[in-house]
């Protein structure tokens, strides 16, 4: 039996070492919190147990089930606090794998190195947040830093919040936000009416077909009706403003474009703001390890969630964003297949049934919800738009005036937007995005320089990570024990 | 006279700026985008530490004399918001950290100073002085105040930049399939994948890609990649104030074994980080990630300077470097073909022997003498007759003319 080695312990992995597991494989599994369950059921630490975790988390018995199941079984290798930082490509197989695993800010680390039959990538997906006047004062939390709080921490973020930005993924925030106490004034949604219908509604009965999500979102929308939040459409915060921390936000009517109505701004006194505009997933690994993206900048694979590079499967968001019922059901199908299984196996009927039908949901919710390039109108040359190095949207207005439309490379080097300590995570896309704008026609190629590549490659460069996570040189030094 | 250069990187823009600031009317045709190759897969080294008495060293010396005036007219050209290109000859420390190895490096120096470079011996103590953070346990140390460091992406934006501002143009995402020959069997235009360009004179620019780009013109030219790679930590106060290496890198450089040979150039750039880098080896065109090279790269630093353990290292990035057999640049016209001319296979030196390379193609071109003898650089010097072949194509092809 091969042994398949799943990186990420959120719902896709965890169904993924559950499958494999199913067909007798040798599974390991890393993650690099000390918690499984992923952002997703993400969840106070064992030294503080709750007894309520279900009020906040969405299939939290299907969590709780997949956890005790693999914890309890011998044939599934549970490695937490484990940094994958690289993987070396092999021909034929799916590489090597360097991990560091440890407290990150601890010393002595320890080092791995894994040379699986199969490897399932499960990434998943960050946050990502549209910069806007004052986003980095005090009390402005993206979406997915409020529910890690909410969920990891029962930490509630303010009293008087609003919450604004695009996607589903703002109502189950701001039920987070209900609960652990906070006084939920509002959800801004940028999209108006019709492009939310225009999403929604052209095939209702596949929204019907993914009854689990439905159940979820009107859930969330019941909670909505009893703690009377209300749901806007086609607004937007477009600056926050306070002296030491958030005090008002001002909210504006946006356009199809999501670009501001002069004439329409508001100002709301608050003590917290929470904004979120979907995901990006994580693909570092999945380019580390060779594997091809599609038009869509999401990892392309096959029937049996193979990619391009044969025995490595991807599952879950970083496939598309597609929510928990979509990993579950990737991540079953990845691991099996990489567990030697067959798709077409009768056992994998259902997961794939249900991949049918959550894809077509995830379309819907994406073209319901993506960001639209309207939104750099309401930043301000003194918008910060890469915060690791302080880089203010006139920074980089200014450094691409300065090169008349100079390399996207040299505009970042010059400006230093995108090279702090987070490597592009949080700004990438949204630098790259200003600066097609400043500067159209700017494709210029990720960090390793070897001529001239594909256009698929060149869009995604500050995902281009070939050390994944930083590492102390020390580490980086040590020969692997 | 019309030019064309092929390649966008820091040869090719030197040569079109030196070119178009003579007066010549110059193309530049790059295939994909500018700076998007070797130029930005490096640190931007102006080194005359590492290099012996020779002809490379010449050029060195030759290029380090024009830089500050390059940067001074940049500066004034460009005007204050054009981003900075980091010039700095903040100099270069290079020790031995081996019993054995001190000697040998006494001794480079020593031969070194012959030839006018400025290579001053320095206590441990002085050492010390100069870099506060080193290792003590180092048995020789050299300074070097003559090293210097540019941003190399920033800088060749600059040049292309100043050299638009004589009247070069520059096309990206153009490449080059074909030469154009006169029925004198002269090379007199290129066709490329958007149409034509004619031309007295044609240089091929194109880095460790230069031997593709001779085919396609109908000769082979013997330049090859050597991969390097650099590691790059986070930010940090100010710690690492020269270019910092051992003294291996010096054997390392001439040294065409194809086998993994790192050495550990150690130094803080303008935003500091610090860049450990680069790496050697001669894998042709592969880009995967290696750990044991970032690895050595990464031991040879902590033995230099212990305190970067704790540092946190960011990425890494890399690139290749073009390199001839007989390791010495390849600068003027090819012998086997009037109107082809070269200008590569600076090894991991292009970046310090930019600004000469463009000027003394620019002399040549005009029929001016070159402020250095330009004949040791010459593809028709010796050492590089054993690897130059006849033509590819036996009959020069005179159709598309």
């Amino acid at each position: 039996m091969p042994d398949v080695l799943i990186i990420g312990a959120g719902p896709a992995g965890l169904s993924a070492a559950r499958a494999a597991r199913r067909l007798g494989a040798a599974v390991t599994l890393l993650d690099s919190s000390d918690e499984l369950g992923g952002q997703y059921w993400r969840h106070l630490p064992p030294s503080r147990p709750s007894e309520r975790e279900s009020v906040l988390h969405h299939g939290w018995a299907t969590f709780t089930a997949l956890r005790s199941e693999l914890e309890t079984d011998d044939g599934c290798t549970i490695i937490r606090g484990a940094s994958v930082w690289a993987i070396e490509t092999r021909d034929g197989r799916p590489g090597a794998v360097f991990a560091v695993i440890g407290e990150p800010d601890g010393a002595g680390r320890s080092q791995r190195v894994f040379e699986p039959d199969a490897l399932v990538l499960a990434t998943g997906a960050h946050d990502r947040t549209l910069p806007f006047p004052g986003w980095d004062l005090p009390g402005v939390f993206t979406a997915g830093a409020a529910q890690a709080l909410a969920k990891g921490e029962r930490v509630a973020i303010g009293s008087r919040v609003l919450v604004a930005g695009a996607g589903p993924f703002l109502l189950p925030v701001a039920a987070s936000l209900v609960a652990t106490g906070s006084t939920v004034i509002g959800v801004y949604e940028a999209n108006r009416t019709k492009s939310l219908l225009a999403g929604w509604l052209p095939k209702p009965w596949q929204l019907l077909r993914a009854a689990k999500k439905g159940t979820e979102l009107a859930g969330y929308v019941l909670n909505h009706l009893q703690h009377r939040i209300p749901y806007r459409l086609g607004v937007a915060v477009v600056r926050a403003d306070g002296t030491d921390r958030v005090e008002t936000v001002t909210i504006a009517r946006v356009d199809a474009s999501w670009a501001p109505i002069p004439g329409t701004e508001q100002t709301i006194a608050v003590d917290a703001v929470c904004v979120g505009h979907g995901f990006t997933p994580r693909l570092e690994l999945a380019l580390a390890a060779g594997c091809a993206l599609g038009a869509d900048d999401f990892v392309t694979v096959d029937e049996g969630q193979q990619t391009s590079v044969s025995s490595v499967y991807a599952a879950g968001e970083i496939t598309g964003i597609g929510g928990v019922d979509l990993a579950l059901a990737e991540g079953e199908i990845a691991g099996h297949v990489a567990a030697g299984g067959s798709v077409l196996d009768a056992r994998l009927a259902s997961a794939l049934a249900h991949r049918r039908t959550y894809l077509a949901f995830a379309d819907r919710i994406e073209n319901a919800h993506g960001i639209e390039t309207g939104w750099q109108g309401w930043l301000t040359d003194d918008t910060v738009v890469c915060r690791c190095e302080e880089v203010s949207y006139g920074d980089l207005c200014g450094a691409v005036a300065a090169t008349g439309g100079a390399s996207l490379r040299s505009v970042k080097l010059s400006s230093r937007a995108g090279l702090g300590i987070c490597q592009g995570r949080v700004c990438g896309r949204t630098v790259e995005e200003l600066l097609s704008t400043l500067s159209p026609g700017h494709s210029d190629g990720p960090g390793h320089s070897d001529g001239p590549r594909s256009a698929a490659a060149d869009r995604v460069r500050t995902d281009r990570r070939p050390i994944a996570v930083p590492l102390r040189l020390g580490e980086l030094a040590a020969e692997p024990g | 006279m019309r030019v064309i250069v092929i390649g966008g990187g820091i040869i090719g823009a030197a040569t079109a700026r030196s070119l178009s600031r003579r007066g010549i009317d110059v193309t530049v045709l790059e295939r994909g985008r500018n700076v998007g190759g070797t130029s930005s897969g490096g640190e931007g080294n102006l080194l005359l530490s590492d290099k012996g008495p020779g002809d490379e060293l010449r050029l060195t010396q030759y290029s380090s004399t024009l830089w500050p005036v390059v940067d001074a007219e940049l500066r004034d050209e460009l005007g204050p918001a054009f981003p900075s290109v980091e010039f700095e000859r903040k100099g270069g420390v290079v020790v031995a950290t081996t019993a054995q190895g001190a000697q040998p490096l006494h001794d480079f120096a020593a031969l070194q100073r012959t030839a006018g470079v400025d290579a001053r011996p320095v206590s441990r103590d002085d050492a010390l002085l100069l870099e506060p953070h080193l290792n003590p346990a180092i048995t020789a140390a050299i300074h070097y105040p003559e090293d210097a460091q540019v941003q190399p992406v920033i800088m060749t934006e600059a040049l292309i930049a100043s050299a638009k501002l004589s009247g070069a143009q520059f096309f990206e995402n153009e490449a080059v399939l074909a030469g154009i020959r006169s029925p004198g069997g002269e090379l007199v235009g290129v066709r490329t994948t958007r149409g034509t360009h004619h031309a007295d004179a044609v240089v091929v620019a194109a880095g460790p890609w230069s031997g593709d780009v001779s085919e396609a013109l109908g000769l082979s030219l013997p330049v090859k990649p050597r991969r390097g790679m650099v590691l790059v930590t986070s930010r940090m106060p100010h710690r690492i104030f020269h270019k910092v290496y051992d003294g291996d890198y010096v054997g390392v450089v001439g040294s065409s074994n194809a086998a993994l040979q790192t050495s550990s150039v150690i130094e803080t750039t303008a935003a500091g980080t610090v860049l450990i880098g680069s790496s050697r080896q001669q894998i042709g065109f592969d880009t995967r990630l290696t750990v044991a090279v970032l690895r050595e790269l990464a031991q040879k630093a902590l033995r230099l300077f212990p305190f970067l353990s704790e540092m946190m290292v960011m990425r890494s990035y890399g690139g290749f470097r073009p390199f001839m057999p007989d390791h010495l640049p390849v600068i003027g016209p090819d012998p086997r073909l009037p109107g082809l001319w070269h200008a590569t296979g600076h090894e991991g030196a292009g970046i310090g022997l930019s600004v000469a390379t463009g000027a003394m193609l620019a002399d040549l071109l005009a029929g001016a003498p070159p402020a250095l003898d330009a004949a040791p650089f010459s593809p028709a010097r010796a050492s590089l007759a054993p690897f130059l072949a006849p033509f590819l194509t036996p009959f020069p092809d005179s159709r598309a003319a």
